[in-house]
């Protein structure tokens, strides 16, 4: 008997211990779950999913926000009312975070056309799984499609600087497959899972 | 019977054990938190509260068994949007754990901490938190009370309401007038009336030009004013004597004072100038919720006054308020009520727990407009507890700049959409 009511109070412990904390999500990533979905994960059709960014980019994308050094609607205005020791923060709960991908309306001729204008343009600097720079990849692979496509639309039009390399890479494919190629693009990178 | 192994049987003695025990200690270790009403404010807290510390007994009451959001119904006057789009249920939050009881809540007995429901029931608490949205003053507009909600529908809380008005302005002549009226602040959602002003407009413009929106207001300025103004002038002819919509302001006898039901007719402002609609919506003055009312909860205005870190009552103990009915510097927005049913489950779970809470809380409000397709405009703002007051961080406080691009309003509207979608995920899931 008394073995029993040990054995009960240690189940007692073991069971609260390991889920009191189990959802504990910081003060200030609270806020962002409403706009960027349950656990940084966005059901769409445009805010983008922010979970599984690795530490380092989310919080230089933040800082980017705060100092209008990246074109936004409202997060730059929302970037000012936080610290850096926030930013950190949810660069530390967001990157923990496994992507959910919810569905996206993709058509599947412009995926198979997106993936090869990726593997002729884009592959080089963003390579599928590379392990030394996964994240470069990662950034837009499953991404909410709307949002690819501001975000290229952005680069395209001077809201966004971009890599020289890839301004020319970008405007050589607009070149040889006409313009209609950033959708397949985005069609493509949309339809794809993260490899993290 | 195979055989018990030793490593077996100790197994199913602990399992046993938990199984077989738990009720009895149970009552001695497990704190109950009831939330009355499930919209943005309680379904949140309710959840947030339960990821938090499944440990903690979640009752969330709340009288209907389908939730309709209010954020969004403007677009069902648009056309846009059916009503069904904005409808949701509680099995999310049941299949989640949380014990959801459809009734009124009609009293509460903060002594006793117990609430009262109208079907008979005693709920006992630890912590009670009450989100309970707004209610009316019936009687302040002359000639007008709440038996006349159907003729001139009020559409401030969604459902029913909506479909009335959407009915209503899908039966008016093209050539007809919509009368919009607006109480006095505060009220829920500042930029709501505009809204619903451009949505109804977007209708208009496409099936009934000839008609006008008449917004008689009782405010002399308005949320996100010049954005709207901007907007109008773009989209509907504002400013111009062929525009499909008219603000006249309280300093321009814009304050609705009377009605004369019978004759489809309003008196508005100093003089009482008469005028005829074939739709009109009134939007009566608020307060806070009729539970928060009758139990000693507000001031002498009909809101909450609250501990802004924690959220509880200054009035009475052990009971939070969040969303429209409490008293801050946010506005009465979902977003807000989202916002602070965070803040305050966390306050509430450090409490039932014993600890203090000790990250600093932090608000948002993020609120869109949708003024016609492909035209979205915005506030949004961090807030934190400033000189002990709930408070927006200046620099991060805002609207969408004057003079963006279609581009960028069309991206303002596709994430209002988001924001939509998302904010009622994180409720109902």
């Amino acid at each position: 008997m008394r073995y029993k009511n040990w054995l009960t109070i240690a189940g007692l412990i073991f069971y609260t211990t390991t889920w009191a904390n189990d959802q504990n999500i910081p003060m200030v990533v609270g806020p962002c779950i409403t706009c960027h979905g349950i656990a940084g994960s966005s059901v769409g059709p445009a805010m983008p999913t922010i979970a599984g960014r690795e530490k380092e980019g989310f919080i230089e994308i933040m800082e980017a926000y705060r100092d209008n050094e990246r074109f936004s609607t409202v997060m730059g205005r929302l970037a000012k009312g936080y610290t850096d020791a926030d930013f950190k923060i949810m660069a530390d709960y967001f990157c923990q975070q496994a992507i959910v991908h919810y569905p996206q309306n993709v058509d599947s001729a412009k995926v198979e056309k997106g993936r090869k204008l990726h593997n002729k343009y884009c592959e080089t600097c963003h390579e599928e799984g590379g392990c030394e720079d996964s994240e470069s990849y990662n950034l837009f692979t499953g991404q909410r499609m709307s949002y690819l496509q501001y975000n290229l639309a952005d680069f395209l039009n001077g809201n966004r600087d971009m890599p020289k390399r890839m301004e020319k890479y970008l405007l050589k494919m607009m070149k040889e497959q006409g313009e209609e190629s950033i959708d397949d693009l985005v069609h493509f990178y949309g339809s794809q899972k993260s490899v993290k | 019977m195979s055989k018990i192994t030793r490593r077996h049987f100790l197994t199913m003695a602990t399992g046993a054990a938990i199984v077989g025990c738990t009720p009895i200690i149970a009552p001695f270790a497990q704190k109950k938190v009831v939330i009355i009403g499930g919209g943005a404010g309680g379904a949140i807290a309710a959840k947030y509260i339960h990821k938090a510390d499944p440990t903690i007994e979640v009752t969330l009451i709340e009288q209907n068994k389908h939730y309709f959001t209010c954020f969004m119904s403007n677009e069902v006057f648009g056309g846009s949007r059916t009503i069904d789009s904005i409808k949701f249920n509680y099995d999310g939050l049941r299949q989640q754990g949380i014990n959801v009881l459809y009734d009124r809540a009609i009293g509460i007995d903060p002594i006793a901490k117990k609430v009262e429901l109208a079907l008979g029931k005693k709920v006992d608490y630890d912590r009670l938190i009450v989100s309970p949205g707004i209610d009316f003053k019936w009687n302040t507009i002359e000639g007008y009370n709440e038996s006349l909600i159907e003729k001139m529908p009020h559409a401030w809380k969604a459902g029913s309401q909506t479909i009335i008005l959407r009915k209503q302005l899908e039966n008016m002549k093209n050539g007809g007038t919509v009368i919009i009226a607006v109480p006095p602040k505060p009220f829920r959602c500042p930029p709501a009336p505009y809204e619903r002003a451009s949505q109804i407009a977007y209708y208009l413009k496409h099936h009934k030009p000839k008609s006008k929106i008449v917004i008689l207001d009782a405010n002399n300025k308005f949320s996100k004013q010049a954005l709207f103004t901007k907007g109008w002038e773009k989209l509907y002819g504002f400013g111009t004597d062929k525009s499909l919509i008219e603000w006249v302001p309280l300093d321009d006898e814009g304050k609705v004072v009377g009605v004369d039901a019978k004759n489809m007719t309003v008196f508005a402002g100093e003089f009482e100038n008469k005028h005829k609609a074939e739709v009109i919506n009134l939007i009566p003055p608020q307060t806070g919720g009729q539970i928060v009312m009758n139990n000693g909860l507000t001031n002498e205005d009909g809101w909450c006054p609250i501990n802004p870190r924690t959220f509880e009552s200054t009035l009475q103990k052990d009971i939070h308020i969040i969303g429209d009915a409490c008293i801050s510097n946010m506005p009465k927005s979902a977003y807000s009520a989202n916002s602070q049913a965070k803040v305050c489950a966390k306050a509430v779970v450090a409490a039932l727990q014993g600890k203090e809470m000790r990250e600093e809380p932090s608000y948002v409000t993020v609120c869109y407009s949708l003024l016609g397709k492909d035209y979205g405009i915005s506030v949004a703002g961090v807030y934190r507890l400033q000189d002990g007051k709930i408070q927006a961080v200046k620099a991060s406080k805002g609207v969408s700049p004057l003079n963006a691009s279609a581009e960028y309003r069309k991206r303002e509207f596709d994430y209002a959409h988001s924001w939509y979608n998302n904010l009622t995920f994180d409720m109902f899931n």
